[in-house]
């Protein structure tokens, strides 16, 4: 029996694999041919991409630094779908989460470290809740549409922390648009000098194997998850829907405020004025999508993409090739899993009448 | 569905050989960065921030800059373009390592960046523009953009039919509003009856809003409004275009001319120039001969850093440009001083 199980488990995961797989060998191949079509060698510049990567410690460090933010807003986008909700304000929620690390990190002075860290984390958090309940409440209220909402609370984000920044936190002298430095007391430990990585990475892992727990061992992620696979069977099976929509939201929202946090405490120091979205709250869309919803794909699409984006540095610095390579890779990579709901249907016939019964309300509420 | 399973299972372990394939000969191969670190020449590189290149702004001025380089003495250049606020210190250091003879970091929003790669690298020589790293190995540039805005404040005031003018910033913090005191106060000193109105715009980067601000401030009676406000100052232009005769908009950064020309009309009075080429090649040509000094550089009117453009004597008011030339001579004498922040403008 234990043979056929590690045989499932097998199969599972194989299956759960090989599109991604294929997605990023199509990517990889159609970059390489982007990279031809420049004039310039796809041999070397992908040889410059990955000792970019993972060529030295110093680089799997900075891999790291890239990585660790894509985790926790990855890990917020798929738990606000575990519950049905396309929760498109990671990126206010992060932006927020880094602006109440960088106030809480850098007004309390003479706090010791074990207590000013978690403070400012929990700030972060806190943040980030905040903006993910706004929109959960109106959802789950009122039925407002929670993505046109998240996505207005991305602006008010932006702007609102811009206002803050050089209006109300400005850091004196004010040549610099950015708040005072948050105090050595709330800095994370650097791991790997001179690379910037740091022990932010190790919470975003706890906190992964937090969110598997609570999503599959718990009664609240159970609930959470009926809710998200069919709402008037939760609703009929007597669980409080209203509830679970602002508790995922609140989650989601608080998952992506301590990416914000952790961003500020272990790389940043402080909040500079950001002009544009990071991008961070955005790519969290692709990560949880790659990742399958699934902490454990979460993991390894999110040090996919981390990879990359670290790797591109190096690729233009040393090789030529434009950044936009790489934002041109990932786009294919979204496309081709997107594509692989349809392809995916064909293949799986039997054993796939699950996996699209769940595909088949997420998307539903995405088309709504 | 046995068919697709052996079918998985080729492709799998085709990938596998594929990426260990890959690794193999990425790990053998030669090191290209060695074969790069030791070519003979001279190197200079830049990191542009998040703006990059195309802002026509100061990330293309620098560039221009490292082009005048390249082409005066032949060094290598190269251009290393950030899309996230945590690609600067690794950009730098990237550089770094590979031994360019000077690096420049552009735009003040790497103020922090450059400190940190910069303790790192003491052997290496920096530069940045627009802000100010107090460190042996960094070269700071910056710029009296208050004197230029001066000027083509004077020259907005003379030349306003409906004596009210207007003026459209990018976001509101130092840098910008030092354009925005020197404009103040160059209108208040050609004609001390103007109206002005000034808007901020919260982006760099959105014409759209450019324009709607512009034209509002043409509503209300404005004729002439100067931005400091990048790619949404193009929509400043736009809206004087759209305005049509007796309206103008005043270019910032680079000659803006081309911008604002529709047919034989022009709709660009002036632009205030800010060299930021200017700055770079003179830096870099000092490094390069062995003349690098940290510190910082303040280029001003008297340095030629900033000023009026050629192109205005084709748009603007004889009397204007004279306005501007007496001016110009008392700031460059420093008899007079332009003030760097709006609320010191009375």
């Amino acid at each position: 029996m234990g043979e056929d199980l590690k045989k499932d488990l097998f199969k599972d995961y194989g299956q759960k694999l090989f599109f991604p797989l294929v997605a990023l060998f199509i990517s990889l191949f159609a970059g390489g041919l982007l990279i031809a079509w420049l004039g310039e060698n796809p041999y070397i510049a992908f040889r410059h991409l990955f000792q970019g990567a993972l060529g030295s410690a110093t680089n799997f460090g900075e891999t790291l630094v890239y990585t660790t933010p894509l985790l926790l807003t990855g890990l917020s986008i798929a738990l606000s779908f575990r519950c049905g909700l396309f929760n498109i304000g990671a990126e206010g929620q992060y932006i927020m989460g880094m602006m109440g690390a960088a106030w809480v990190g850098s007004i309390f002075t003479g706090l010791p470290a074990w207590l000013h860290i978690p403070l400012t984390m929990g700030a972060g958090i806190l943040s980030g809740c905040l903006w993910g309940v706004v929109p959960g409440v109106f959802k789950a209220k009122y039925g407002a549409h929670e993505v046109i909402l998240t996505i207005m609370m991305n602006y008010i984000a932006l702007h609102f922390t811009g206002y803050l920044v050089n209006y109300i936190l400005l850091a004196p002298p004010g040549y610099l648009p950015a708040t005072r430095v948050i105090n050595a007391s709330a800095k994370l430990t650097r791991l790997l000098p001179p690379s910037r990585a740091n022990t932010g990475f190790f919470v975003a892992i706890i906190c992964l194997v937090m969110v598997y727990i609570f999503l599959w061992k718990t009664k609240w992620g159970f609930e959470i998850r009926a809710v998200g696979l069919n709402q008037e069977a939760a609703r009929y099976a007597g669980i409080n829907v209203t509830k679970n929509i602002v508790l995922a939201m609140a989650l989601s929202g608080g998952l992506a405020g301590l990416a914000g946090a952790l961003q500020v405490q272990g790389i940043q120091y402080r909040f500079n004025d950001l002009f544009a979205f990071t991008g961070y709250g955005f790519d969290g869309i692709a990560v949880s999508l790659l990742g399958n919803n699934h902490p454990a794909g979460i993991i390894l699409s999110a040090f996919l993409f981390g990879s990359l984006n670290c790797g591109a540095l190096q690729m233009q610095s040393v090789a030529g090739i434009p950044k936009d390579l790489i934002g041109i890779m990932q786009a294919v990579i979204v496309f081709f899993i997107s594509a692989d709901y349809l392809l995916r249907k064909k293949l799986e016939q039997p054993l796939g009448e699950e996996i699209n019964v769940r595909r088949g309300s997420a998307g539903q509420e995405v088309a709504k | 569905m046995a068919k697709n399973k052996s079918a998985m299972i080729v492709v799998a372990v085709l990938l596998v050989v594929v990426v260990v394939g890959a690794g193999f000969f990425i790990f053998r191969g030669p090191k290209e960065t060695e074969e790069i670190l030791t070519s003979a020449g001279l190197k200079v590189a830049m990191v542009t921030d998040v703006g990059g290149l195309g802002d026509k702004s100061f990330n293309d001025a620098a560039y221009d800059g490292l082009k005048m380089v390249e082409a005066e003495i032949g060094a290598e250049i190269k251009v290393v373009e950030s899309s996230k606020m945590e690609d600067y210190v690794p950009n730098l250091k990237s550089l770094a390592d590979q031994k360019y003879d000077m690096i420049w970091a552009i735009g003040f929003l790497m103020t922090d960046a450059l400190a940190e790669v910069a303790e790192m690298y003491p052997e290496q020589k920096f530069g940045i523009i627009d802000a100010v790293v107090e460190q042996d190995n960094v070269h700071s540039v910056v710029f009296k953009e208050e004197e230029g805005s001066f000027l083509v404040g004077v020259v907005a005031g003379i030349d306003s039919k409906s004596q009210k003018v207007g003026f459209v910033g990018g976001m509101e913090f130092p840098l910008i509003q030092k354009f925005e005191a020197g404009y103040l106060a160059g209108v208040k000193a050609a004609n001390p009856n103007a109206k002005i109105y000034t808007a901020y715009a919260g982006a760099f980067d959105d014409p759209a809003k450019g324009k709607e601000l512009a034209a509002s401030q043409f509503n209300i009676g404005a004729d002439i409004v100067y931005h400091a406000a990048g790619a949404t100052g193009l929509g400043v232009i736009g809206a004087a275009k759209e305005k049509g005769a007796g309206y103008w908009a005043i270019g910032v950064d680079k000659c803006q001319h081309a911008e604002g020309q529709v047919g034989e009309e022009n709709y660009v009075l002036a632009c205030m120039m800010k060299r930021v080429d200017v700055g770079v090649h003179k830096a870099t040509i000092e490094a390069l001969n062995g003349d690098f000094t940290g510190g910082v550089t303040e280029l001003g009117l008297a340095e030629d850093g900033v000023g009026v453009c050629e192109a205005a004597e084709e748009t603007a008011s004889a009397e204007a440009l004279a306005k501007v030339e007496e001016f110009k001579t008392k700031i460059v004498a420093g008899e007079f001083v332009v003030p760097t922040n709006p609320k010191d403008v009375n």
